[in-house]
């Protein structure tokens, strides 16, 4: 019985991995903007595509498709910034969430113009046999995800935390006119925080799609759970986005495993309204800092 | 406000664009196409269009029907019933076709039903679902192409039998396309003596189905049936293999594509599917009455399309093919056009199978339509 | 309601009692049909977010359950479509109360999960317990009223566009009355307004319930109309789609609402003609509109008929 309890448990490591990242992405533009990016998960999409383009198309070695691919999404992402967000005015967030809406759909033209409706994959990261713990398997690529999950934390933590430009681009989210009043330039911030979260995708994307395979339309999948993940730990809180992402893929999972496998994308939504019923700043979020952000 | 001026010439051209047509020599026939060319069944679409067009460009070099061409004009339904819905009127007020190919799904076929038969216009569909030709009496106008679900279980349960295999878990993707599997699959199970210990469900987007095939596992069964198109038939495929799950993988009919083995690379070997005998037309004796179509369907395709046109594509050939040949032994006449596909497709050699509709069947094909194929050193093998 | 929305009202009456006589043939008209059946889910949603201040992406979950409730109940025990389509909006009203309540501590980006998570339970139940599962169910009634059965696209053009005009007075006289004047309060300021004698949780509660039953009505009508159902067709992509219809038209005019849905609804009509580049054209078409008309169409066009008479007059 344990052995089938730690297979449901690294399933859902596996997905929740990728919905944590997501929700990192999010928290990255929330921090500096208070909107949510909802082309977010296309970025993600960008990432494993661009790395198939990149090693399996061009044949480039497998570190230099990795940074190249990184590289192109932030540009793509700079791109994005510069020519819908910067020229409007920063007050109406609802006005820029939309936007990113309509970028998500431009994107997706895109990706499907460029590379079709197949999906795609390559090999992972290190070939071999999956490790076997205690009887449940658990696949190679799986345990690269969680282990780039965990670095890009790190270093997303020791940036905001650490960094005179993190902790800059922190203030411009808390009150952008204070932040600009004290020097800081709230425009190069947005664009800034823009960049890093496409690279956070795009850094999910190439570790997934060995796993998971990549196709053009997987981003708003991807955007839905990665907001939820987001939601969950309390939006602002990276560490609280990424254990949201791992608490739903893990819920997903034992849903699916003890539950019903149908019903269980509802039942992880559900716990999901319920603890916004208790805890309307997530599970981490604080209700102070919720009531001083205008959205 | 000069871009709110530049918006508006964009608007008005598009409108504009909409009511140019086109001339030819002699009256072209019009055919109407609805494939679900985008969204999440354009897995479907893709293929069928490309099949369309190209079979359009053959038609029409050879002379076309009867001297006439024919013009097939395609709509994509975003894999939506509503949109396929505003399709068929579109395609039977403005363009006033013989008659409608597709769509891809079985919801966007149902959607159209009522449609058809008050405009009279025959339908032939390319999706699989049993209730989009039954009961007959109230789907006069409506035909499909793809074999019945229920052929494709009994294919795979008959084969289970003969192998011992007496209790299995499945699968099925939470679209459509898996659901009319597990129906299917759960109607015929007794028939076979087959017990289902697991009953799973995944999303069409999910990325990890471990779950679903441990609990498969502990329930004690002795195959795994999966049920799913794109790429979750892959996920699985890959999942199962590094589960070293121990007894053998079941694909849907959806698993016909090279593709398939190609993205699950060594995971997909001993993978066994009942599949249409495009995939395998090679390794089809010579005298075989569908060898010489699907080999020349195969290769046309492949030299037009750098893939293969796999099942579905398929699909799309034989509801076309139909139409063509019944414009061409009645003419353009509707009624006649139905009562020639209903009667006289007989014996008739697809791509799909071989055809006999009937007054009791618009579908025309059994499970003998199917062969049972296991994958092998990244090839198909037909089993005996 | 004020003068200028009386005569637009006017405008807009003659406009869709015309139509099908200028846009003939059941193409256009099923066009037409849709534009209406998402215009009312839209008002809804504009008096929820434009008036309230509340955020909703769970609008399609109650379109579905208007659209399942009332198709379950005419294929099952053949009651009079009417009656089946009030007890869609029933089970609507109660399935807004039961999500507003907890929602009604939420704000932002929380509110919005909330209520996306709430339309995705609801596909999740119909995939799995609604009728006929993932693939749905057809040969459901056309809509019928005292044994005249609306069948024909016109006619039902004339349903459609009826009850939006309906809707769409009751929406104006609503928002005009003490408490459309207490709801824009709550948008301007929740905490003044409390202070002021609001009862600001009881409004919300009703105001969401409003928009549920806007949207279970459309999906009743909808399901009467195609005839057949699946739940892909309610799914959080529909949702999405209809916060866009009413940012597109204006997010604080009802009118907005409406012209947001006909645009949308029209838009890929239009742009079949790109093929498989519509997607493509479509995205770009609505990134250039929401950054160039920020405050929506039908405020852009009442300003510059305001400039026009201001100049006029100068």
């Amino acid at each position: 019985m344990f052995t089938v309890f730690l297979q449901f448990l690294f399933s859902g490591l596996t997905t929740g991995a990728v919905y944590a990242l997501v929700g990192l992405g999010f928290n990255i533009i929330y921090n500096a903007t208070s909107i949510i990016n909802l082309a977010q998960g296309e970025f993600v999409v960008v990432g494993g595509l661009l790395m198939w383009l990149f090693s399996e198309s061009f044949k480039l070695p497998f570190l230099v498709s990795a940074v190249l691919t990184i590289l192109v999404s932030g540009l793509l992402a700079l791109l994005m910034e510069r020519l819908t967000i910067k020229p409007l005015p920063k007050t109406d967030l609802l006005l820029m969430i939309m936007i990113t809406v309509a970028v998500s759909i431009l994107l997706r033209g895109l990706l499907m113009f460029k590379f079709g409706k197949n999906p795609y994959v390559y090999p992972p990261f290190t070939e071999g046999e999956p490790f076997i713990i205690a009887g449940a398997v658990i696949q190679q690529q799986t345990l690269w995800v969680i282990g780039i999950t965990f670095s890009c934390i790190i270093l997303i933590y020791l940036f905001f935390n650490r960094t005179l430009i993190g902790k800059a681009m922190r203030a411009c989210a808390v009150n952008p006119t204070a932040a600009m009043l004290v020097g800081i330039d709230v425009e190069k911030m947005i664009m800034l925080s823009f960049v890093l979260s496409a690279m956070v995708g795009a850094i999910g994307g190439i570790a997934v799609t060995p796993i998971s395979l990549m196709e053009y339309d997987k981003g708003p999948m991807l955007a839905v759970k990665g907001f939820c993940a987001a939601i969950m730990g309390g939006l602002g809180r990276g560490r609280g986005s990424v254990a949201g992402g791992f608490i739903i893929g893990i819920l997903e999972s034992m849903t699916a495993g003890y539950i019903h496998s149908g019903l269980k994308d509802a039942v992880a939504l559900l716990i999901l309204l319920a603890i916004l019923f208790f805890k309307p700043a997530g599970i981490f979020g604080s209700k102070t800092a919720l009531q001083m952000r205008r959205f | 406000m000069k871009v709110f001026k530049i918006l508006l010439a964009v608007f008005i051209v598009l409108g504009l664009s909409m009511s140019v047509a086109n001339s030819a020599g002699k009256e072209p026939y019009k055919i109407g196409a609805i494939f679900s060319v985008t969204g999440p069944a354009s897995f479907l679409g893709e293929p069928e269009k490309n099949t369309v067009i190209m079979l359009q460009e053959q038609i029409n070099k050879a002379g076309g029907i009867n001297g006439h061409p024919i013009e097939v004009i395609i709509e994509d339904s975003k894999s939506d019933e509503t949109q396929s819905v505003l399709a068929s009127k579109k395609l039977l007020e403005s363009d006033k076709v013989l008659a409608i190919i597709g769509p891809s799904t079985t919801g966007e076929s149902m959607a159209l039903v009522p449609i058809m038969n008050t405009a009279k216009t025959p339908l032939v569909s390319c999706a699989a679902g049993a209730p989009i030709t039954q009961p007959v009496n109230e789907r006069h106008w409506i035909f499909k192409t793809p074999q019945y679900d229920f052929s494709v279980v009994e294919a795979i349960y008959a084969y289970m039998k003969s192998k011992g295999i007496a209790k299995v878990g499945i699968m099925t993707v939470s679209t459509g396309f898996g659901d009319s599997g597990k129906k299917a699959l759960q109607e015929l199970a007794p028939k076979y003596g087959i017990t289902i210990a697991a009953d799973e469900r995944y999303g069409p987007k999910d990325s990890d189905m471990s779950t679903q095939l441990t609990k498969i596992k502990a329930a004690g069964a002795q195959a795994v049936i999966n049920w799913s198109i794109g790429p979750t038939q892959v996920v699985v495929t890959k999942n199962w293999h590094a589960l070293k799950m121990g007894m053998p993988l079941f694909q849907s009919h959806g698993w016909g594509s090279k593709k398939n083995i190609e993205l699950a690379g060594k995971a997909a070997e001993g993978v066994i599917a009942p599949l249409g005998r495009l995939v395998v037309w090679d390794k089809l004796a010579d005298k075989h009455p569908q060898k010489a179509l699907l080999k020349k369907y195969s290769a046309d395709y492949e030299a037009k399309y750098k893939s293969e046109p796999g099942t579905f594509g398929g699909h799309a050939y034989d509801s076309l093919m139909m139409v063509v040949e019944a414009i061409k032994k009645v003419g353009p006449d509707k009624a006649k056009i139905r009562n020639y596909i209903e009667t006289k497709i007989n014996k008739w050699p697809g791509t799909g199978g071989i055809f006999n509709m009937s007054s009791k069947d618009h579908c025309g094909l059994d499970k003998d339509a199917l062969e049972m194929v296991v994958v092998k050193n990244g090839d198909w093998e037909i089993l005996k | 309601m004020g003068r200028g929305n009386f005569t637009t009202l006017l405008v807009f009456i003659t406009a869709i009692s015309l139509f099908p006589f200028i846009g003939s043939g059941s193409y256009v008209l099923t066009v037409g049909i849709f534009s209406g059946i998402n215009a009312l889910v839209a008002i809804g949603l504009c008096i929820l977010m434009g008036y309230a201040g509340q955020v909703s992406l769970g609008q399609a979950g109650f379109y579905g359950i208007g659209a399942y409730v009332s198709a379950v109940i005419s294929v099952k025990f053949g009651l009079p479509v009417i009656v089946c389509m009030a007890a869609g909006m029933a089970v609507a009203a109660g399935a807004a109360v039961v999500l507003a309540i907890p929602a009604l501590r939420l704000k932002g980006h929380y509110l919005a999960v909330a209520t996306l998570g709430f339309g995705e339970i609801i596909h999740v139940i119909l995939n799995e317990w609604g009728l006929g599962g993932p693939s749905g169910f057809g040969d459901i009634p056309n809509f019928s009223l005292f044994g005249i059965t609306v069948e024909s696209a016109s006619s039902f053009f004339y349903l459609v566009w009826g009850v939006v005009a309906v809707t769409a007075v009751f929406s104006f006289n609503l928002i005009n009355s003490r408490n459309g004047r207490a709801l824009r309060a709550i948008h301007d300021s929740e905490t003044a307004s409390n202070a002021m004698g609001v009862d600001v949780s009881v409004l919300k509660i009703k105001v969401f319930i409003l928009s549920a039953v806007y949207a279970a009505f459309a999906g009743s009508l909808y399901a009467h109309y195609v005839t057949f159902i699946s739940p892909a067709s309610f799914s959080l992509f529909h949702s999405v789609l209809l916060l866009m219809m009413v940012i597109v038209g204006g997010i604080t005019n009802i009118w907005g609402a409406i012209v947001g849905a006909v645009v949308i609804t029209v838009l890929p009509e239009l742009l079949k003609k790109f093929e498989e580049f519509d997607i493509l054209v479509y995205g770009l078409i609505l990134t250039l509109s929401l950054m160039f008309f920020r405050k929506g169409l039908v405020p852009l066009i009442i300003d510059k008929l305001q400039q026009r008479k201001g100049s006029g007059r100068a």
